[in-house]
């Protein structure tokens, strides 16, 4: 443990005591290094914004920020170009939602569950599992979208194109549950066994205990696990490129084909990509609008944990 | 102070039940639905893949005949994009971790570090992917190549190893840090010496973990340009003469696992979606196992290790 | 399970006459954590309008014993409890597995050492176990909250405030927010355990002279680490060790002339 210096250091005892300038020496330059590699985590954050912003600015040149935004048509590759993200902002709400409206009640009801009613054994049992569910590659749960799910829900309503978003949206909500449940059910386990049994000595029940007090103290927590369902929803690229087609239409009606911004994203860099075409551009400024999207989850995220932060 | 007539009360902690009753069918239900449907569609992918899972299928190259086509040039693209990552992410996320645990002062600037990381961690995957497209593809001139896919499947796993460094050093006591200080040691002693040797299991944990979501990654692999038909293999990195290290194949173009996949999948042909399926399992298998692996180690850390 | 809910008038009557100043005692009741045998052979009376105390050394039982009387036990697996707790006047033994822990908890309350408000509005906290009992008229909540918070001696301090969030609460404040919340569902007897050991001096002075003024309305019986305390409100002092009443007396009794050695060994300060 000590250093090699301390040989050539003098043997009186007034000399030991003094800092050895080789080792301090030595002790700042790992933590400048390693300081370098936390801001290296930074750096990839202005990297992403330098890079859509750079990337995507030159079609700004093209087309006005107006008919970006308020365009109805999204054809950047056709002779008539348009340039309407808010066909593939559509797609992408569409799928979200549906598979919202999945995940968020099933992924609560089992956080619910799992946290104040499950015994121990069975929650250890689960936990484990929905882990592991959450680790399953979303190229996967695209090929169940298309291949398994669509013909069967064909065989219910036969005129449902093969390329849908009801189908990808749904087998996107339940890729999520797994990941709203085991964070949700997180966030009720930290709250205090002594809230609880303050509810249950006034002769409450485990229901009303779960709602009336563990929801509202985990809230902050559970509203977090929402908002990274949705961002997860917004972000998910595969499973909408195999299963909810990739051709841009203006609809919000989950039984038709569209395209997302992500499957969009996906479409152009399947085909031959030259740096500075026109295509090339075009997922950059989608790519940057999906960007803006996240972050302003991420924000409410952050917002919703400090309003309400835990007041336990 | 007369108790409430005990008859209505009766009746009300009866209803009471009655509700807490309805909640616990629904959850068991909700709970069986999202594991049962979960699992069928698995069930169903190895039904539909287990004919095409021969050793051929392994050791053959991808072929416009579907019953002819492999995985070998994926896997191996696969193996060889996860070394780069691992090479990669494992040094700068450990470090990372390590600064923000051991040494970062609580000031304004450790603080941006750490909301950047939470939400490096929120940004979707193929925002990932452009950002190589343009940096390391365009800007940097490694072209549509392993390594290119190496760096940017690492910049994504990146918050998840520093996430879990974190986690694992701080599971370490202060009375070990202030024990290796009262012994004489540097704060780089007490921290290479002690805290990460202790928290190794951890750590790798986080790193299984992040490997594993890596090598189901597919978007930010497919937006860098990979291409899907690969009928070779990557240049070998062992070679016969001196130095008999080559990092050729660095630069090489690979195809990996899930785009295979993907690739089969998007075909119209039955014959090609067996294959898809064949790859899936073998794509679910290699994800579960490396996750399944890191939830055991997490387990057993904590039964093990009393401090 | 609907059908476990049976009444506490239903289960089992008993022929002997309660003695009239009786709430509850304890028979013989014996309780086992898992494989450990935390109470053993306890018999010991709880009498009305007054306020029964229980000492000893930490780990001897005293909150354990408490936590008894509302079935809290129940929550977790594991437990197993041997012999009776009867309630009076109704005679029943209320850890009959007949009898529903439910309507056990809404009749005795509880307070606990650390203050425990709910995240809610000073307001909601009090109205909580109104609402679980199903009264939900607005006049009729407002006057028992209102009754309540007076009772617990908060009422001119929240007065104006009654929307904010308890936590903002002090400590002191919040443990008689917590009383307020007990006493709001007409309890019979409030379980106190060790309510004052988070708080400073000022605010367990003015929990000790509210325990003194409810005494007049309900039995009470505390947990307290603290002697002094036991001495200054109580009427009955219990003495527990590992698990059994070595002394049980009138407090003034019990800490001037106790019977037994191990009791006099304690209260002078020679262990625990």
């Amino acid at each position: 443990m000590t250093n090699e210096a301390d040989a050539n250091a003098p043997p009186t005892p007034g000399h030991r005591l003094v800092r050895r300038r080789g080792r301090q020496l030595r002790e700042r330059f790992i933590e400048v290094l390693l300081f370098l590699a936390a801001a290296s985590s930074v750096a990839i954050t202005f990297a992403i914004v330098f890079i859509l912003v750079k990337e995507a600015l030159p079609l700004f040149r093209e087309v006005s920020l107006l008919d970006f935004l308020t365009d109805r048509q999204w054809t950047p590759l056709f002779d008539d170009a348009h340039f309407g993200i808010m066909t593939l902002i559509a797609g992408t709400a569409t799928t979200t939602a549906v598979a919202l409206l999945v995940a968020i009640p099933m992924g609560t009801v089992i956080a619910i569950y799992l946290s104040e009613f499950a015994s121990h054994r069975l929650r250890e049992t689960v936990k484990p599992i929905l882990e592991l569910l959450g680790a399953v590659p979303t190229v996967v749960f695209g090929y169940f979208a298309l291949l398994v799910v669509t013909p069967l829900l064909q065989t219910l309503y036969p005129a449902l194109p093969g390329f849908n978003m009801l189908s990808a949206g749904l087998v996107m909500g339940i890729m999520i549950i797994p990941y709203v449940g085991s964070v949700s059910e997180d966030a009720m386990r930290a709250v205090p066994m002594h809230l609880r049994e303050g509810s249950y000595a006034m002769g409450a029940t485990r229901l009303q205990t779960a709602v009336r007090v563990v929801m509202p103290a985990a809230f902050s927590g559970v509203a977090a696990a929402w908002i990274l369902g949705i961002s997860r929803a917004v972000g998910e690229t595969m499973i909408v490129a195999i299963a909810a087609g990739m051709q841009p239409n203006f609809t919000v009606n989950p039984l038709e084909p569209a395209a997302t911004i992500s499957a969009f994203i996906v479409q152009v860099c399947l085909g031959d990509l030259p740096h500075d075409s026109l295509g090339y551009k075009t997922i950059f400024a989608a790519g940057l609008t999906l960007m803006l999207f996240t972050l302003l989850f991420n924000i409410l995220g952050y917002w919703l944990r400090k309003r309400f932060r835990e007041i336990y | 102070m007369t108790p409430a007539p005990t008859h209505d009360l009766r009746q009300l902690i009866a209803r009471h039940r009655l509700w807490e009753q309805a909640f616990t069918i629904l959850g068991l239900l909700a709970l069986l639905i999202g594991l049962l449907v979960l699992l069928g569609l698995f069930l169903q992918l190895a039904v539909t893949g287990a004919p095409r899972l021969t050793p051929e299928f392994f050791t053959a190259f991808p072929s416009r005949l579907a019953e002819k086509a492999g995985i070998l040039s994926a896997w191996v693209g696969s193996l060889l994009v996860m070394l780069v990552t691992a090479c990669t992410a494992i040094p700068l996320g450990v470090a990372a971790g390590v600064y923000l645990e051991e040494y970062a002062p609580k000031n304004w600037l450790t603080a941006i570090i750490e909301i950047n990381v939470m939400n490096l961690a929120g940004v979707p995957s193929i925002i990932y992917g452009l950002l190589a497209l343009g940096l390391f593809v365009y800007q940097f001139g490694f072209g549509q190549s392993i390594l290119s896919a190496g760096l940017t499947l690492a910049l994504l796993i990146l918050p998840i190893v520093i996430v879990a460094t974190r986690e694992a050093l701080r599971a370490v006591p202060g009375s070990i840090r202030e024990a290796a200080y009262a012994l004489g040691a540097t704060r780089w002693q007490m921290v290479s010496q002690h805290v990460v040797p202790y928290s190794a299991g951890g750590v790798m944990t986080g790193v299984i973990i992040g490997l594993s979501r890596a090598i189901g990654e597919t978007a930010p692999i497919i937006t860098i340009g990979a291409l899907t038909f690969i009928a070779f293999l990557p240049t070998p990195p062992v070679t016969g003469e001196f130095p008999f290290l080559s990092f050729q194949w660095l630069k090489d173009p690979f195809t990996v696992l899930p785009i295979q996949m993907f690739n089969w999948t998007s075909r119209p042909e039955e014959a090609f979606q067996l294959n898809a399926a064949a790859a899936g399992v073998v794509l679910l298998v290699m994800t579960l196992t490396m996750n399944a692996v890191a939830i055991w180690l997490r387990y057993r850390i904590r039964r093990t290790i009393k401090w | 399970m609907v059908e476990l809910a049976v009444n506490i008038l239903d289960a089992a009557p008993r022929n002997e006459p309660a003695p009239a100043a009786l709430k509850a005692e304890s028979r013989n009741l014996n309780f086992h954590y898992g494989g450990f045998h935390a109470l053993k052979n306890i018999t010991l009376p709880v009498f009305d309008h007054s306020i029964t105390a229980l000492i000893g050394p930490s780990g001897c039982g005293k909150s354990t014993f408490l936590r008894c009387f509302n079935r809290m036990h129940d929550l977790y697996p594991g437990n197993r409890y041997q012999g009776e707790i009867v309630l009076h006047p109704d005679n029943v033994n209320i850890l009959d597995p007949q009898v529903d822990p439910i309507e056990v908890r809404m009749r005795i309350s509880m307070v606990f050492q650390k203050p425990n408000p709910f995240p809610k509005s000073i307001f909601e906290n009090v109205a909580y176990g109104l609402k679980v009992r199903g009264i939900t008229r607005r006049d009729q909540v407002a006057a028992k909250v209102e009754q309540a918070l007076r009772g617990a001696a908060l009422w001119n301090e929240v007065k104006d405030r009654l929307n904010d969030l308890a936590s903002n609460l002090s400590g002191g404040q919040q443990q008689r927010l917590c009383i307020a919340r007990a006493l709001a569902i007409d309890p019979e007897l409030i379980l106190f355990d060790e309510p004052t050991s988070a708080l400073d001096p000022i605010a367990t002075a003015s929990i000790e002279e509210l325990m003194l003024e409810l005494k007049e309305q309900v039995a009470i019986l505390i947990v307290t680490h603290n002697m002094q305390q036991a001495a200054r409100v109580s009427d009955h002092t219990a003495f527990l060790y590992m698990g059994e009443v070595i002394e049980f007396n009138e407090t003034k009794k019990l800490f001037t002339m106790p019977d037994k050695k191990q009791t006099e060994d304690y209260i002078t300060g020679r262990f625990g």
